[in-house]
Formats: C-alpha cells, sequence, structure tokens
C-alpha cells in the first residue's frame, strides 16, 4: 500500500500562498474586466446598431465555442508578439501579462451573455418609462436598466466567478506558477506528487464550496 | 510583422514519416471526438443515476448523491485529471497500480481523461436531471403512485421519459461543453487536438497555421453538434414546457 508522507507540504506553504496570490490575481482582473468588457458587450449585442450586434454576437460566439486551454495557448502567442512591437523585445516574463488578457478576454464572452439575459429580464415597460420621463437612451440604460438588472444576476456573476477559479488552474498549459502550478511543482520535485494533488484538490475544494454556500445564501436574501 | 504564411506546410510529410501534418490534425480530431463521446456516455448514465438519487425520499441516498454532486463541481476539472492519471495508480493495490502503469501510455491517458470527463460532467447532468425531475408537477408521481405503480416504475414510466425530454436544451450545452473540456487531456499527454495544435507548433514553426487549423476544427464540432441537438431537440419538445434553464 502506497505510504502517504505529507511532511514536503508545510516547507511548502510560502512558495503554495505565491501561487495563490496568482491564482487570485488572475481570478480578480478576469471579474473586474470581463464584467465591464462584458457590459459592453451586452449592450452592443441589444443595441440598435446592427454592425456592432453582429460584431458583439461574433466574439461572444467564437470565444464560447472554443476550448479555455486553446484560448490560453493563443494568447500566450499573440500576447508577446504585440509587447514586442510596442516596447521591444526586453519583455520579460510575459506569461502572467498573456493569462490575464486571455481570462478577461475570455469571461468577458461569458459575462456577456449573463448580464444580456439580465438586462432583458428587466420588463421593456422600464425603458418606456425611462424615456418617457425625458431620459436619454444612455440615461435609461444606466440609471434605470442596468441597476435592476445587476441586482437580478447577482447570484449568477458569483457562480460564474466561482467556476472561473477554478478554470484559472488551466494556466498550468503555459507553465505559470499558479497554486495548482505550484503544487505540482512541489510534488514533482519532492517526489510527493501524490500528497500535493490531493492538498491542491482539498484547498480548491474548501475555497469553492465555501464560496457556493455563501452564494446560496446571498440568493436566498435577493429572493426575499 | 514579417511572418511567412505557409499553407502548405499541411501537406508536407509529418516528422514522424509516415504521415503528413494534416494527417496528425486528423488523428488529434479523431481522438477529441472518441474521448468526448465516451465520456458522454458515462455521464449520461452516471449523471441519470446520481440526478435521480437527489429526488428521492430517502435522505442517506440524497446525501449520497448530493455530495457527489458538490465535489465533482468544487474541484477543477485540471486537479481531478490529475488525481485520475497520477494518483490513482498509486492507491490502488500495487500489483493493480504497477498493471496500470505498464500498460500502453496511450490507453492509460484515455481511460483517465475518459473516467475523469464522464464523471466531472456526470454531476453537471445529474444537476439538470434533478431540476428536469423536480419541475414537473407534483400530482405526476402522485397519479403514478395512486395507479398502484411502485416509486422505481413511477420513476422509469412517468418522471424520467418527461424529464429527458424537458432538460434536452441545457444537456445540449453540456454535450458541447464535454469537448471543449476535452482539451484539458492535453496536460497529460493525450494527442488529441490542442495536443497536436502544440506539436506542430513545436515541429513546423508554423504557429499561426496550426492554431487556425484547430480552432476552426473546434468550431466546425461545435457546429456540427449544435446542428444534430436543434433537430434532436425538435422531434423531442413537450409542448406547453419550456425547457429548463
Amino acid at each position: 500500500m502506497y505510504e502517504m508522507d505529507w511532511s514536503s507540504i508545510p516547507g511548502a506553504i510560502p512558495l503554495l500562498l505565491k501561487g495563490l496570490l496568482i491564482t487570485f490575481e488572475v481570478t480578480f482582473t478576469a471579474i473586474v474586466v470581463g464584467i465591464v468588457w462584458g457590459t459592453l458587450l451586452a449592450i452592443a449585442r441589444i443595441g440598435p446598431n446592427k454592425i456592432l450586434a453582429k460584431l458583439a454576437a461574433g466574439y461572444v460566439n467564437l470565444f464560447r465555442s472554443v476550448p479555455l486551454v486553446m484560448v490560453i495557448l493563443w494568447f500566450y502567442l499573440i500576447v508577446p508578439q504585440g509587447l514586442k512591437a510596442i516596447f521591444g523585445d526586453d519583455i520579460g516574463d510575459i506569461r502572467l501579462t498573456s493569462a490575464l488578457v486571455a481570462f478577461a478576454l475570455f469571461e468577458a464572452a461569458y459575462y456577456s451573455e449573463i448580464i444580456r439575459a439580465g438586462i432583458q429580464s428587466v420588463p421593456r415597460g422600464q425603458v418606456s418609462a425611462g424615456l418617457a420621463l425625458g431620459m436619454t437612451q444612455g440615461q435609461t440604460m444606466r440609471l434605470i436598466l442596468l441597476p435592476q438588472a445587476f441586482r437580478n444576476m447577482t447570484p449568477l456573476l458569483l457562480t460564474q466567478a466561482i467556476i472561473l477559479f477554478q478554470d484559472t488552474s488551466l494556466v498550468y498549459v503555459i507553465g505559470l506558477s499558479d497554486f495548482f502550478g505550484t503544487a505540482y511543482k512541489v510534488g514533482d520535485r519532492d517526489g510527493r506528487l501524490v500528497e500535493l494533488l490531493l492538498f491542491a484538490g482539498a484547498i480548491y475544494f474548501v475555497i469553492s464550496f465555501s464560496a457556493s454556500l455563501l452564494v446560496k445564501r446571498l440568493q436566498a436574501r435577493f429572493v426575499k | 510583422m514579417s511572418y511567412n504564411w505557409n499553407w502548405g506546410v499541411f501537406l508536407q510529410p509529418s516528422a514522424s514519416g509516415d504521415d503528413t501534418y494534416l494527417g496528425w490534425l486528423f488523428t488529434g480530431l479523431k481522438w477529441t471526438v472518441s474521448l468526448s463521446l465516451s465520456a458522454w456516455v458515462i455521464a449520461l448514465i452516471v449523471g441519470s443515476i446520481i440526478g435521480v438519487l437527489r429526488t428521492v425520499p430517502n435522505r442517506w441516498l440524497s446525501g449520497f448523491a448530493t455530495a457527489y454532486v458538490e465535489l465533482f463541481r468544487n474541484v477543477p476539472l485540471l486537479v481531478q485529471l490529475f488525481i485520475w492519471y497520477f494518483v490513482l495508480p498509486e492507491l490502488l493495490p500495487p500489483d493493480l497500480g504497477s498493471a496500470i502503469k505498464q500498460s500502453n501510455p496511450l490507453w492509460q491517458q484515455f481511460f483517465a481523461a475518459m473516467l475523469c470527463l464522464g464523471l466531472f460532467t456526470s454531476a453537471r447532468v445529474a444537476e439538470q436531471v434533478r431540476s428536469g425531475i423536480e419541475s414537473l408537477p407534483k400530482g405526476q408521481k402522485n397519479a403514478g403512485l395512486a395507479m398502484g405503480f411502485t416509486l422505481p416504475q413511477v420513476y422509469q414510466h412517468v418522471l424520467m421519459p418527461m424529464a429527458y425530454r424537458i432538460i434536452m436544451p441545457p444537456l445540449t450545452s453540456e454535450f458541447l461543453n464535454i469537448f471543449k473540456n476535452s482539451a484539458v487531456a492535453t496536460t497529460i499527454g493525450l494527442i488529441e487536438l490542442s495536443r497536436q495544435a502544440q506539436q506542430l507548433v513545436d515541429y513546423t514553426a508554423q504557429p499561426y497555421e496550426a492554431f487556425i487549423a484547430v480552432t476552426v476544427m473546434y468550431l466546425l464540432i461545435n457546429v456540427t453538434v449544435m446542428y444534430l441537438m436543434r433537430r434532436l431537440e425538435e422531434k423531442v419538445r413537450v409542448p406547453g414546457f419550456v425547457g429548463g434553464k
């Protein structure tokens, strides 16, 4: 039988925390940029301009049809070229930058679908009421539709954030040392891959599960 | 930017000699499709069982099913894959473990990925099955019981046939997801599409052609699956019911 030996974990805590920090950095950047960019995409998609609507739909459908692994690899190919064109050849380690860009743009496609559904769930009369009061289209969107839409879809946005948090482990494919990448490297180095992988799984579970319990409580409050 | 486009690269004989690079892509496509389809079979069977268990009156059974779903939903797919691939053979009895480790690496990768992807997706399918069953009016179950059906019979003849038809649209999107998620198998070295994209970059130094070709293949899979599922959905749609969310 396999003998478990957890002794390599305590010494690796500082490294693992550093990795966890990168995981959170990618997660939060993708949430913030994803929601902002996703909102713009959603507005473009349901807006009056046909060309913008088509472009936004194309963007969303493209990103939603391609595996996240491919998207991360794509940006690891494109981002360095772009940075070189701007800053010259001396650009250092671009793995984190590529990952941040990839996740932000990828998540925007998923967020925009949630936000679009949220905006469309607000009754049409609200728009008419806003316009009747003399507000412009933009004011109606900003002051009437979006606040209600965001209130309705907060639980969904948070659930998506938990999925995103788990998906960030895929930066493994470009060798970025996030929490999972660090755990793998430590396990590989010490010949304790079994323990480190189980440990990483347990940590992800604890964080995601507690977050999903919080979302459930929040949802219960919202429904009331 | 001075990038030399060379689409002819796909027709060149590959590094392994007996194939072209286009052939590599099709090998990748073959593995992606067979991995996804076989994992989907596991996901449907296990997902249906777990989904049903979540709705049964027995507390132990529904508690077990809930724990199953939460476990598989809250650990990242990549971590699950590594646990199946690297951890499981170590924890099995030594004879079995070493038998696995000595088998053909390609099959080791394939089975680990299939099991992982299948069970990962089964937790999602289970949630859809549960919501399908719960969306049915309570009267359906009671009517079945009043007719003298046993509870398993009620599930088999009354609830499940309706539930499956109602949850077709969300099942379609899970089916699409399984093809996308299969790309994760690249991390353990299975030569599916994403792996072949990276291999092509290494061997041909034409990254854009390789990535574009693979991306197009994923898009084609997506379009094909969507088309087939839409036709199936139209066939089995229950009039008057809106599919789950």
